[in-house]
C-alpha cells in the first residue's frame, strides 16, 4: 500500500512548497493540483483497499528510524511552542509542552523494553476518517484558495501571509492522515501534538490581539490534553509492555482495570480535542481564525480526532463507569451547548456553540459504548462533518459578500444572495430535519441510552434536542423572510469556493438518500470489526419506514410546489393593521412618515446569555471529569 | 399489514370528521361554559367550506406551497401512527413538519405571524421533551417504539408510565394551542396579536390549516388512547372514554384560565416534564 | 351552491367613532345576543374575514387604512356601516378632518342607523349582509364555473 505513507507525506512536502513560494497564482495552482492528487489519493487507498477484500492491516512493524526522526520532530515542536509562549509571555504554557515532550524522551531513549507492534492500523474506521479527511479536507483547500484571496481583499488591515496559512492547512492535513492511520500511541501522540501546535498558529494567523490570547487558550487547552496523553502513554508502556492502542483495547475490553486508567487519560485528552466543556472555550476563541481554519478545525479533522479516538476505546469503555461518566460529560455538553446556541446572533458563534454540542452527542455515544450507539455516533460524525464543513464555508462567503456574519443581517438571504442562501438552507436542514442523518441517529442514540438504563443521558437529549430545533428554525426562518423590495447584494464568491460548497451540497443529499445503502454495507461490518459481533442496529421495519419518509419528504414540498404552481391568486400586502406604504417593508408612523419594518428574532439573552451559563455549565462538567478521574484512579488503585 | 392498510385509509377518510367533531364539540361546550347557546356542532365543517369556497388570497407566492407541505407532512405523521409504525420517527416527522408552517408564517414578511411563528418555536421547545419522553416512556412499558407492538401488550401502559401520561396530558395543551399557552395563535376573541402564525393566511391557505388541526388533533388524541390500549378489545373502549375525559379537560384549562408568557410556559412545561416524566423515568430505569 | 351562510366572519373597524358603536358591536358577542350561534366570529384579521363592519366614520387619517383593509379581504365580501357616523359621518359630519360615511371611501352594501346602534339593528344587519354574502359567493361560482367551460 504505497498511497499510505504518501497520504501522510504528501501534505508535508506540498506544505514546505507552499511556505516557499510567494507568487499567489502559482501558489494556488498547486494548492488546487495538491489538493486534487490528495483526493485522487485518497481514492486510491479505499480501491487499494477494497480490492484487498476490506481487510484489517498492520503495517510497518520495524521503524526505529522512523522513530528517531519523529523524536526529533518533537523535540523541535517543543522549541517553538516555548519560543513562542515566551514572546508573547505566557511562558507558564510553555510547561506544557516541554513535560510531555521530556516523557516522550525518556520512555524513546530510556524506557522499558517493549515488544514491537504495527505502527500502521488500517480498519475501516481509519478508512472512513481518511475519506472525511481527503474529500472534505482538501474541499476545504480549493476553498480557501478563493477565499482568502476574498478575505485580504476585504481586511486590508491584516498583513498577507497566505503563504504560511496553506502551509498550516496542509501540515494539518498531513497529521490528520497520520493521526487516524497511526497505530502505535507514540506515533498518535505526534500527530496529535502537530494538530494542537497547527490549530494554535491558524488561530492566531491575523495577530490581532484576540487572535493571540484565544489561540493560546487553544493552545494550552491542547497541550493539556497532550500531557494526558503523555501519562496515558506512560502508564501503557509500563502496564502492557507496548505502545499499541488495539491492544490496550482489546485488554479493556477483557476486563483488565489496570488499563483502565490510561484509556480514562486518553478519554479525558480526547474530551478536550472534541472541545467538551469545561475544555469548549477554545472552540468558541477559534472563530476569530479565517473561516476555512474553522471549517477545517471544525469539520473535517482536529475535533473529530477527539472523537475518533473515543470511538476506538468505546469497546473498551462499554459499561465500565469511565464510559458513564464520559457519556454524562458528553450529553451534558449537547444539552449546555445548545442551549448557548439560542442567546447568539453570530452566524459563527452559533455554529461553534452547535459543533460543540454535536460533538457532545457524539463522546455520548462513544461512552455509552454499545453498537448501536458507535452506530449512531459514526452517522453524527459523517453527517456533521459533511452539513457543518458546508456552513461554515457557506458563512465565509457570505461574510465576503455581505460584510456581516450577524444572523440579523441575513434577513432574506435566499432571495439576496441565491445561491450562498440555498446552500446555507440545505447545510442548516441536514443538521436537524427528518430525513437527514442526524435525526435517526438521535433516534438510534436515545434508544441505546434507553437500553443502557443512562437516566441523565435520555434526559440531555430529549432536552438538547428541543433546544436544537429551537436555535436552527429560527435561523432558517430568517433566511426565508421575504419583503419585495430586498436589496440585491453582489455575490463576490469565487468559483472555487462555488465548487467545493456545491460538492457539499450534493455530498449532502446524496448522503441522505443512500444513507440506509451505507449502514447496510459499511457502518454495520465497521461495528462486527469493533465488537466482534454483528449487529443490525437499523431493524428492517425502520429502515423502511425510513426510505418512505425520505420520499415522503423530499417528495411533499416539491409536489406541493408544482400544485401550487397552477393555482390562480390574487396577492395581497401583509397585515400591519392597514398601515403600509404600499410595500411589505414599511409603515405609517405616528408621524406620518414612512418607517422601516424589522423583525428580529429571539435570543433571550437573558436566561440562555454565554455569560450566564456559561460558567455554572464549565463548572458541572469540571465536576463530572474530576470524578471521572478520581473514581479510575481510585478504583484501580 | 392490511390491518395497517385499513388503519391508514380509516385515519385518511375519518380523522376529518373526527376532528372537525371534536372542534366543533369544543366550541360548543366552551359557550356553554361562557353561558351562551354557540354555534352549532358541525360549525367548523361550514366554516371550511366556505373559506374554500372564497377567492384564493395570498401574501407571498412560497405560501401555499409551504402549507400544504405542512398539512400533507402532519397527515403523513398521522398515516404512520396509525399503519402502526415507530412512534419517536412520528414525532421526529411531525416536528419536521412543523418547520413548514413556521416557514409558511414567516416567508411573509409580516410582524404578526412573524411573531406568532417565534413564539410556535418557543412552543415547540416546551413541549418536545416531554413528546421525546413520552415515546422512552412506551418503550419503557412495553419494549418497543412500534405502535402496533405497543397496542398488543399484555397490560396497558399507563399502569407504568403515568408520569408520563400526566406530562404529555399538560404539553398537550401547548400543542393544541389552548389558554394558558395559546401564544401562537390566540382565538379569535383576543385580538392583541391578531391571529399570529395564521395571520397572512386566508381562504384556502386557512382552509388548509383548520385540517391539518384536526388530523393533528386526531393523531394527538391517539396517543393519549395509546396509553390506554392493550390485547384487550375492551380497553379500546376505556382508551375512547379517556380521550374524551382528557379532551373536556383541555377545553376546562382553555376556558378557566389566562395566557402566559413564553418564559413562564417553558419553565412550567419543562418543570413538569422533568417531575413527572422524569420520575417516573428513573422509577422505571431503576424497576427493570 | 356552497352554503356560506352559516359561517360569516367579521372584521370590526373603529373608525372615528365615539366607542358607543363599538360596545354595542361587542354587546353582540357576549351571552345576551351570542351571535357566535349563527356561525358568527369576530375576527381581526382582514385575510379572513367576509363582513367588514365600520363603526364611526371617515377621516383624513384613516381613509387610506380602510382602503387598504377592503383591499386585504378575499371577495366576496359584504360592507357594513354601522351607526349614524358611519352612515354619514353624523355629528362630526362637519370637522375639519373628517370626510363623512364609509361610503366616501368604500362601497357600502348594508347601512345600519343609529347612535348608538341597538345590538338587534346590528345583528338585523349583520343577517342582511350575510344573505348577500351568500349571493355574491354564488354569483362568485358561477362565474368560476363559466370560465372553467370557456376554458374547455
Amino acid at each position: 500500500m504505497w498511497t499510505i505513507p504518501f497520504l501522510i507525506m504528501f501534505p508535508f512536502l506540498v506544505s514546505i512548497l507552499m511556505f516557499t513560494i510567494r507568487v499567489n497564482k502559482v501558489r494556488n495552482t498547486i494548492a488546487y493540483v495538491s489538493a486534487g492528487i490528495i483526493i485522487a489519493a485518497t481514492a486510491a487507498m479505499v480501491v487499494q483497499w477494497l480490492a484487498g477484500g476490506c481487510q484489517n492491516m498492520n503495517l510497518y512493524y520495524e521503524t526505529h528510524l522512523i522513530d528517531r526522526a519523529m523524536l526529533v520532530v518533537v523535540v523541535l515542536l517543543m522549541c517553538l511552542v516555548t519560543f513562542l509562549c515566551f514572546k508573547y509571555k505566557r511562558r507558564l504554557i510553555s510547561l506544557l509542552s516541554i513535560i510531555p515532550t521530556l516523557m516522550i524522551v525518556k520512555l524513546e531513549l530510556n524506557g522499558p523494553e517493549l515488544s514491537s507492534i504495527a505502527h500502521i492500523h488500517i480498519d475501516r474506521l481509519s478508512v472512513l476518517m481518511c475519506v472525511i479527511i481527503g474529500l472534505i479536507g482538501s474541499l476545504i483547500v480549493i476553498y480557501s484558495v478563493g477565499y482568502m484571496h476574498g478575505y485580504h481583499h476585504y481586511h486590508t488591515e491584516f498583513e498577507d501571509r497566505r503563504y504560511y496559512f496553506f502551509m498550516l492547512l496542509f501540515v494539518f492535513l498531513g497529521s490528520m492522515f497520520g493521526f487516524v492511520l497511526s497505530e502505535s500511541l507514540l506515533w498518535i501522540d505526534l500527530f496529535w501534538e502537530m494538530t494542537s501546535i497547527c490549530s494554535f498558529l491558524l488561530i492566531g494567523y491575523t495577530r490581532t490581539e484576540e487572535a493571540i490570547a484565544n489561540s493560546f487558550r487553544a493552545l494550552w487547552m491542547n497541550l493539556f490534553g497532550g500531557v494526558l496523553l503523555a501519562v496515558a502513554i506512560y502508564l501503557t508502556a509500563y502496564g502492557t509492555g507496548n505502545l499499541s492502542l488495539q491492544n490496550l483495547v482489546a485488554l479493556g475490553v477483557a476486563g483488565e482495570k489496570a488499563v483502565m486508567i490510561p484509556v480514562a487519560f486518553i478519554a479525558v485528552a480526547a474530551l478536550t480535542k472534541a472541545a467538551q466543556m469545561p475544555f469548549s472555550t477554545w472552540l468558541m476563541g477559534a472563530m476569530v481564525a479565517p473561516t476555512p481554519s474553522s471549517a477545517l478545525l471544525h469539520s473535517a479533522t482536529m475535533v473529530k480526532a477527539g472523537i475518533y479516538v473515543l470511538f476506538r476505546l468505546a469497546p473498551a469503555m462499554c459499561g465500565t463507569t469511565t464510559g458513564l461518566l464520559i457519556s454524562f460529560i458528553g450529553g451534558f455538553t449537547f444539552f449546555a451547548a445548545s442551549f448557548m446556541a439560542i442567546a447568539q446572533s453570530d452566524g459563527k458563534k452559533v455554529l461553534a456553540f452547535s459543533t460543540i454540542s454535536n460533538l457532545g452527542l457524539m463522546v455520548a455515544c462513544a461512552g455509552v459504548g454499545t453498537s448501536e450507539t458507535i452506530w449512531a455516533g459514526v452517522f453524527l460524525m459523517i453527517f456533521h462533518a459533511v452539513s457543518k464543513s458546508l456552513l461554515f464555508q457557506n458563512m465565509g462567503a457570505t461574510e465576503n459578500s455581505l460584510h456581516s456574519r450577524d444572523i440579523e443581517n441575513m434577513h432574506g438571504l435566499i432571495y439576496r444572495l441565491p445561491r450562498l442562501g440555498m446552500f446555507m438552507f440545505v447545510g442548516i436542514a441536514g443538521m436537524f430535519l427528518a430525513p437527514f442523518g442526524m435525526l435517526i441517529s438521535k433516534w438510534s442514540a436515545l434508544k441505546a441510552s434507553v437500553d443502557e438504563s443512562n437516566i441523565l443521558l435520555v434526559l440531555f437529549i430529549c432536552f438538547g434536542s428541543a433546544t436544537t430545533m429551537f436555535y436552527w428554525t429560527k435561523w432558517m426562518t430568517k433566511l426565508i423572510s421575504f419583503t419585495d423590495t430586498e436589496i440585491k447584494v453582489k455575490d463576490i464568491t469565487k468559483k472555487d469556493e462555488l465548487f467545493s460548497l456545491s460538492i457539499h451540497a450534493i455530498l449532502m443529499i446524496a448522503l441522505c438518500l443512500l444513507f440506509p445503502l451505507l449502514s447496510k454495507t459499511y457502518v454495520e461490518p465497521l461495528l462486527f470489526e469493533m465488537f466482534g459481533h454483528a449487529t443490525a442496529v437499523l431493524p428492517t421495519a425502520v429502515l423502511y419506514l425510513l426510505i418512505v419518509i425520505i420520499c415522503v419528504i423530499f417528495c411533499v414540498p416539491i409536489l406541493a410546489f408544482k400544485y401550487s404552481e397552477h393555482i390562480e391568486v390574487s396577492k395581497k400586502l401583509s397585515y400591519m393593521n392597514g398601515i403600509n406604504v404600499g410595500n411589505n417593508k414599511e409603515f405609517v408612523d405616528s408621524f406620518g412618515e414612512p418607517k422601516h419594518l424589522f423583525m428580529s428574532n429571539w435570543y433571550f439573552r437573558v436566561l440562555f446569555g454565554q455569560r450566564k451559563l456559561m460558567v455554572p455549565c464549565e463548572i458541572i462538567s469540571a465536576i463530572f471529569m474530576i470524578a471521572l478521574l478520581a473514581v479510575i484512579i481510585g478504583g484501580a488503585v | 399489514m392490511t390491518y395497517r392498510v385499513i388503519g391508514v385509509i380509516a385515519y385518511l377518510l375519518l380523522a376529518p370528521l373526527l376532528g372537525g367533531l371534536l372542534n366543533g364539540l369544543d366550541r360548543k361546550i366552551s359557550a356553554r361554559m361562557q353561558g351562551r347557546i354557540g354555534p352549532s356542532i358541525l360549525q367548523p365543517f361550514y366554516d371550511v367550506r366556505k373559506l374554500f369556497s372564497k377567492q384564493f388570497i395570498i401574501v407571498n407566492p412560497a405560501q401555499t406551497f409551504l402549507i400544504l407541505s405542512y398539512v400533507l407532512t402532519l397527515v403523513f405523521t398521522g398515516c404512520m401512527f396509525f399503519a402502526g409504525s415507530d412512534l419517536l420517527l412520528c414525532f421526529f416527522v411531525l416536528s419536521t413538519g412543523a418547520t413548514f408552517l413556521m416557514f409558511a408564517a414567516c416567508v411573509t414578511n409580516s410582524p404578526y405571524s412573524n411573531l406568532g411563528a417565534s413564539r410556535e418555536l418557543v412552543q415547540i421547545m416546551s413541549y418536545e421533551p416531554a413528546v421525546l419522553l413520552t415515546c422512552v416512556g412506551f418503550y419503557l412499558a412495553t419494549g418497543s417504539f412500534n405502535v402496533s407492538d405497543i397496542i398488543q401488550s399484555k397490560m396497558s401502559a399507563i399502569f407504568m408510565t403515568p408520569g408520563f401520561f400526566a406530562a404529555f396530558v399538560f404539553i398537550l395543551t401547548i400543542k393544541m394551542r389552548k389558554s394558558p399557552f395559546d401564544l401562537s395563535t390566540s382565538h379569535h376573541p383576543h385580538q392583541e396579536m391578531v391571529k399570529g402564525v395564521t395571520t397572512e393566511m386566508g381562504a384556502d391557505n386557512l382552509a388548509l390549516f383548520q385540517l391539518s388541526e384536526w388530523y393533528e388533533t386526531v393523531f394527538l388524541m391517539g396517543v393519549v388512547g395509546l396509553f390506554f390500549i392493550n390485547e384487550n378489545p375492551w380497553s379500546y373502549l376505556v382508551a375512547i372514554l379517556a380521550i374524551l375525559a382528557v379532551y373536556f379537560l383541555e377545553i376546562l384549562i382553555d376556558n378557566t384560565s389566562a395566557r402566559v408568557k413564553w418564559d413562564t410556559m417553558l419553565k412550567l412545561a419543562w418543570g413538569v416534564t422533568l417531575f413527572a416524566a422524569g420520575t417516573n423515568l428513573i422509577i422505571l430505569m431503576i424497576a427493570r | 351552491m356552497g352554503n356560506v351562510k352559516r359561517s360569516p366572519w367579521l372584521l370590526h373597524y373603529d373608525g372615528s367613532s365615539c366607542n358607543g358603536c363599538d360596545i354595542e358591536v361587542l354587546a353582540c358577542l357576549t351571552p345576551v345576543y351570542d351571535v357566535e350561534r349563527f356561525g358568527v366570529i369576530n375576527t381581526g384579521d382582514p385575510m379572513q374575514a367576509d363582513i367588514f363592519l365600520i363603526t364611526g366614520g371617515i377621516n383624513t387619517q384613516n381613509q387610506a387604512v380602510v382602503k387598504q383593509l377592503y383591499d386585504q379581504m378575499p371577495k366576496p365580501k359584504v360592507v357594513v356601516a354601522v351607526g349614524v357616523c358611519a352612515c354619514t359621518g353624523g355629528v362630526f359630519k362637519d370637522c375639519y378632518n373628517i370626510l363623512g360615511g364609509v361610503d366616501t371611501t368604500i362601497p357600502v352594501d348594508i347601512y345600519v342607523p343609529g347612535c348608538a346602534a341597538r345590538p338587534q339593528a346590528i345583528i338585523d344587519g349583520v343577517v342582511k349582509a350575510v344573505e348577500l354574502f351568500q349571493k355574491r359567493s354564488d354569483e362568485m361560482e358561477q362565474k368560476k364555473k363559466e370560465s372553467r367551460k370557456e376554458q374547455k
